[in-house]
């Protein structure tokens, strides 16, 4: 506890890459949650024990990939009702595990503990530039409504 | 058979490394080919029984390290086979207990199990959801001229938790199954009768199947049918309304508009109540958490009996994390989770039933409540 500031909690943590489940970093974190408002984000700070992987060679592939596509992709329902993905779309739902974590994080207090249930809907947005673009719309199901 | 994992630090190692592969003609499993042997990057390679001794005495003699990534082909090998026999067997018998089932099959199962097995199990009427449907619950029971106790489970109180409804059809298969020859089991019949709610809250569980995968409430209708669903788990006459509820229609926690105001609830309600002193355990199954709850939600005041709620709940914890190394948490709902009232496990420990139980299933929120299919197995057999 910190008098009129918040709770800080120290964490220590271990890190999987989702590519290679033997590979894990090991993290150390800060997390403070500030009396009171609940609508400032926590304080986060972090370090790791080494260097994250590079994940180049998978980002390429996935951009390589959509940029080949004839039409914008479109998909919904990820993981479908029995929690199956089809292989091809795995970048989108990490994109969305990525995207999300940050939502998350803006949103979170004490007392929350969300997690990414199901992307609904996804579309890729029509670009002239060289950037990928994608609208989702996904549903984070927090803790509390067991 | 090993399969040998290798990370060549220097050309020389690579050179003999691909020398190695060509002559022994050994089976490379990554990369696909000796010519694209690299260093910094990871070698697998297969190497058959007769031959591993020699291998690893020549990666000795040119100090080339190795890890064993597999230290038995044929063991693996085996066991991804003998879980493919046992589905197809399943198959054979007309259920697939791997699979996720819609209620229409689940009824029909219910009745196949009761016709197959009548010597053991007999179903029965429980009560009628709110949209008509029957509710029954399966009793397994040795015939026996000894009074016996009950162990009451229920599955899929929330719609969304389908895992919950695979694990009371995965258990009531492995009883029968295996009470002839399975020691433990067969002592356990002799003693206890065990009465499974396959799915509790069926018409939600169908909704979930047709409509929308992540209801978790019923399907009574509120405010002149602009607003569907009381939580169930919020329902019962368990400080009803005190805390961690909605009386909010619209809000996935509604506890509904009183009390067991719900068919659902109380058709469980009056059953148990009726049998309540000779029912030992109640065991209502969730999803998701990976945490076995005591006692209570309410209130952080402990239950009388908390000691050996606890003991038991981690003698349990520690048999399923022996399993497949899956940890669960124990401890009562009010200080693991979050405050709720109305809780069926609450209820019950508060008529009487000593040993009252919410289990939260796999996993902790990575696929949280659409679980993948390939996990019912493993789930299913850790919690068993």
């Amino acid at each position: 506890d910190i008098d009129d500031v918040g709770h800080k909690y120290y964490l220590e943590l271990e890190l999987e890459d989702v590519l290679d489940k033997e590979s894990t970093v090991n993290c150390a974190a800060e997390v403070l949650y500030h009396l009171g408002s609940k609508n400032i984000a926590p304080d986060v700070q972090f370090t790791l024990e080494r260097e994250l992987k590079s994940t180049e060679e998978a980002d390429n592939m996935f951009y390589s990939q959509i940029r080949s596509l004839e039409k914008e992709l479109v998909a919904q329902n990820i993981p479908d009702s029995h929690g199956h993905v089809p292989p091809e779309l795995e970048p989108i739902r990490r994109l969305a595990w990525a995207a999300s974590g940050y939502v998350i994080w803006q949103n979170s207090t004490e007392s929350t503990h969300f997690h990414l249930a199901q992307i609904k809907h996804v579309k890729q947005v029509k670009r002239t530039d060289a950037f990928l673009q994608f609208d989702y719309v996904v549903l984070l199901h927090e803790m509390v409504s067991q | 058979d090993q399969v040998l994992h290798i990370v060549p630090e220097t050309f020389q190692q690579v050179q003999h490394l691909q020398l190695l592969c060509s002559t022994l003609l050994l089976d490379l499993w990554k990369p696909l080919l000796p010519e694209d042997i690299r260093t910094e990057e990871d070698l697998h390679i297969r190497v058959p029984a007769p031959l591993v001794q020699e291998v690893k005495n020549s990666l000795d003699r040119h100090m080339i390290s190795y890890r064993v990534l597999i230290p038995n082909v044929q063991e693996l090998v085996d066991q991804s086979m003998s879980r493919e026999r046992s589905s197809y067997r399943q198959v054979q018998e007309g259920y697939v207990y791997t699979e996720y089932h819609p209620m229409e099959e689940i009824y029909q199962w219910m009745t196949q199990i009761q016709n197959n097995n009548s010597e053991l199990v007999t179903l029965h009427f429980l009560g009628k959801t709110f949209e008509n449907r029957t509710m029954y619950y399966l009793k397994i029971s040795q015939p026996s001229n000894k009074p016996k106790k009950i162990i009451w489970m229920d599955c899929g109180i929330h719609a969304r938790e389908w895992i919950s409804p695979a694990f009371c059809q995965w258990f009531v298969k492995e009883i029968l199954q295996n009470y002839k020859s399975d020691t433990k089991i067969s002592r356990f019949l002799q003693n206890l009768d065990l009465y499974v709610l396959p799915v509790l809250n069926i018409d939600g569980y169908i909704y979930s199947w047709e409509k929308e995968r992540l209801w978790r409430k019923n399907r009574s209708p509120y405010m002149n049918g602009t607003c569907y669903g009381t939580d169930l788990n919020r329902n019962f006459n368990s400080s009803w309304g005190s805390v961690g509820v909605s009386f909010n229609c619209s809000s996935d926690l509604f506890c509904g508009s009183g009390p067991e105001s719900e068919p659902e609830t109380s058709a469980v309600a009056q059953f148990i109540e009726r049998k309540k002193n000779d029912i030992l355990c109640y065991l209502t199954i969730h999803s998701y958490g990976q945490l076995i709850l005591t006692p209570y939600g309410s209130t952080t005041k402990p239950p009388s009996n908390n000691e050996e709620l606890i003991q038991v709940a981690n003698k349990a914890a520690v048999a399923l994390k022996g399993k497949y190394g899956t940890s669960y948490k124990v401890g009562s709902t009010s200080s693991i989770l979050y405050n709720n009232s109305g809780s069926s496990r609450d209820w019950a420990h508060m008529i009487g039933i000593p040993l009252s139980y919410t289990f939260e299933l796999r996993d902790t929120g990575t696929h949280g409540f659409v679980l993948p299919s390939d996990q019912i197995q493993p789930t299913c057999e850790e919690t068993m």
